[in-house]
């Protein structure tokens, strides 16, 4: 393979994760901006996505009703999430949510555990998903070239969303000030939970694309996509929309590189370097790379 | 110097509990044993913890990271010599001829756990609130990672294993003593009304000339160095470990512990503490399915961790300051009457 095509090659793939990410940060940095609650049971969205879509395909249903499916069940666990475990605490101290999120966490992950056992089981996709295209050397999955388009779909319909419908202006209102918004007469909890059904139904189309790629799903699954959703909002400034796409294709990127560029010896600790580079943006520049520098006024 | 009433109830009230302990670790049987001591290195654990997430307002989702790196240390350091050629093989050559005893291996894992956590204070400290908290567990992602992929120390992914018993009720619970006396001290000497005063709002104890940096610092170094010790208490305790027993069920559980018992009070942490493992054992045993006599209750196993989720949740929601929500616990109540006009402890 010639340098030009593994270059190629190597943009794609970045730019395919970098998608799966930004989608998968979206639904995060809608939340807490206007919850300031980092939810980490988003990733579990994906998780019950995935096996909602495997059981409907092992009852014989075409992929597409699965996808379907899996989506729907994702954007209710969203809901329900909300509705019984981050309502009670609104306002609540920011850690005491995060620790919150993190029960939801372990209970959806040991719910999983106890109906589908920890053991990963094989996820079909059709074959358009896992054709390859090949052009000479070089070599494209169809599914990275489907996760970009859907996610290049979804990023201009989200933005003629939040800029031009009533429930998108509330929701910016909302997490630019919560009592402001309340204050002019904004349905505060209509809006938050459509904050968390766009971002379940993300999380869920994410999850078909997810495990489609890497062809299983177990219960522990929503982990790492969930943790790299999270270093891209930080990335970008914590609740701030198109920081959390820029920030995850500026990881999604970041990744590539340090695969590429790490000596063989080095490369498993790839995630050690990703969360180094957090802690070091988080010292710096902890409203991310696009907020601002300001300091907490008194 | 005359010892107050209180402090003397209060005291000979602590070392009845100890010697009950005692009398029912002589008596019961070894599950019952066991239980006693992984209770005492869960104290260890959860009232270092407070140290630095509820008296300084640090909130750490780390300390897992340093209980690993105690573990580890530790147990490189006492595994026998024969083992180590087996186990480990490719060590450096100044760790593989080393065999020590128990108690220095210990110290040595708990005074690099507080190094390295004065190393990565310099700068975490300078952050608050959920920063803090993510930032420490990008900590804890990054121990795990380095744990998985030192293969030459770690073993790696595969099992820790070999690592002589010497954990036994004396150094679980003398250790364990040592860890309340020190927070208790710490939290009720000028740095610790610091550590509060940081706490409760960070930008008014700066205007009154607290070294915000330095006392975070105290509080983080020495709740890891105690963190450290209680993971070498468990490495000889289990015998055989791997690193995903140093992740992110283990920092929930024992933050679980400390939000039952309350944030800021160290006898609430050790109330909080108990209540939670007694709970999880016998839901642990329930789990393997309960007869009921006239019906059989099959086994559910992982339905413990769903129930604690669910109690988590639910003590956040109604609960949120915890069992004793920051108050300490004073047994002479229960024979003096509380004077009203002054706090006494003050």
């Amino acid at each position: 393979m010639t340098g030009f095509t593994n270059l190629i090659q190597q943009l794609i793939n970045a730019f395919s994760i970098g998608s799966l990410y930004a989608l998968m940060a979206i639904g995060l940095a809608m939340v807490f901006g206007i919850l300031r609650l980092i939810n980490f049971a988003h990733g579990d969205l994906i998780m019950v996505g995935s096996y909602t879509a495997l059981l409907v395909q092992v009852a014989g249903m075409p992929f597409w009703v699965a996808a379907l499916a899996g989506i729907t069940a994702s954007a209710l666990a969203g809901l329900i999430m909300e509705r019984v475990a981050y309502r009670p605490i609104r306002g609540a101290p920011e850690v005491s949510m995060l620790l919150t999120s993190f029960a939801v966490t372990i209970f959806l992950e040991n719910t999983a555990i106890l109906i589908f056992s920890p053991i990963s089981r094989a996820f079909p996709a059709p074959s358009i998903l896992t054709a390859a295209l090949k052009y000479g050397t070089l070599r494209i999955s169809s599914l990275d070239l489907i996760a970009i388009g859907v996610a290049i779909i979804l990023l201009i319909l989200l933005t003629l969303f939040v800029t031009r419908t009533k429930v998108g202006i509330s929701m910016r209102a909302a997490s630019e000030d919560l009592l402001a918004a309340r204050l002019m007469g904004i349905n505060v909890n209509k809006v938050i939970a459509s904050a968390f059904l766009i971002g379940s139904m993300l999380a869920g189309v994410v999850g078909m694309l997810w495990s489609a790629r890497v062809g299983k799903v177990d219960p522990l699954m929503g982990f790492y996509p969930v943790l790299k959703a999270f270093v891209a909002t930080v990335i970008g400034g914590m609740g701030n929309l198109p920081g959390a796409v820029l920030g995850a294709y500026v990881l999604g990127f970041l990744e590539i590189l340090l695969q590429g560029l790490l000596p063989a010896t080095l490369t498993p600790f790839r995630d050690a370097f990703v969360f180094l580079a957090l802690i070091i943006l988080l010292l710096f520049r902890p409203n991310g790379i696009l907020g601002p520098t300001a300091r907490e006024k008194i | 110097m005359r010892i107050p009433l209180k402090t003397l109830i209060n005291v000979g009230l602590l070392l009845l509990v100890i010697a009950l302990l005692l009398t029912i670790n002589f008596m019961a049987s070894s599950y019952i044993q066991r239980v006693i001591i992984s209770l005492g290195i869960n104290i260890i654990l959860v009232v270092s913890l407070n140290l630095s997430n509820g008296f300084t307002g640090v909130f750490s989702l780390g300390h897992v990271g340093f209980m690993a790196i105690g573990a580890y240390t530790a147990a490189i350091l006492t595994l026998p010599l024969s083992l180590k050629a087996v186990n480990l093989p490719d060590l450096p050559t100044w760790l593989a001829g080393v065999e020590m005893s128990f108690l220095p291996a210990t110290l040595i894992g708990g005074v690099l756990a507080a190094l390295i956590a004065l190393l990565i204070g310099l700068s975490l400290m300078r952050l608050s609130g959920n920063y803090v908290a993510v930032a420490t567990m990008g900590f804890l992602v990054i121990v795990y990672a380095v744990l998985v992929n030192w293969d030459s120390m770690t073993r790696g992914a595969r099992t820790f294993s070999g690592v002589p018993p010497y954990t036994t009720f004396w150094w679980v619970w003398g250790w364990a003593a040592l860890t309340v006396y020190v927070v208790w001290r710490l939290a009720r000497s000028s740095y610790g009304r610091k550590m509060m005063a940081i706490r409760d709002n960070e930008i008014a104890a700066q205007a009154l000339g607290i070294n915000v940096m330095r006392t975070r610092l105290l509080a983080f170094c020495v709740s890891a160095f105690f963190t450290a010790v209680a993971g070498a208490l468990w490495a000889h305790f289990i015998t055989a470990f791997s690193p995903k027993e140093f992740y992110f069920t283990q920092t929930f559980s024992i933050i679980t512990m400390l939000v039952v018992g309350g944030m800021g009070s160290v006898s609430g942490s050790v109330l909080g503490t108990a209540a939670i493992t007694v709970l999880s054992e016998l839901l642990r045993n329930a789990e393997r399915g309960i007869n009921l006599g006239f019906i059989q209750i099959p086994p559910v196993y992982g339905a413990s961790q769903i129930l604690m989720a669910i109690i988590f949740i639910l003590v956040i929601i109604y609960w949120p300051k915890g069992l004793l929500g920051g108050r300490e616990i004073d047994f002479s109540r229960l024979f003096i009457r509380p004077q009203r006009q002054k706090k006494s402890e003050e």
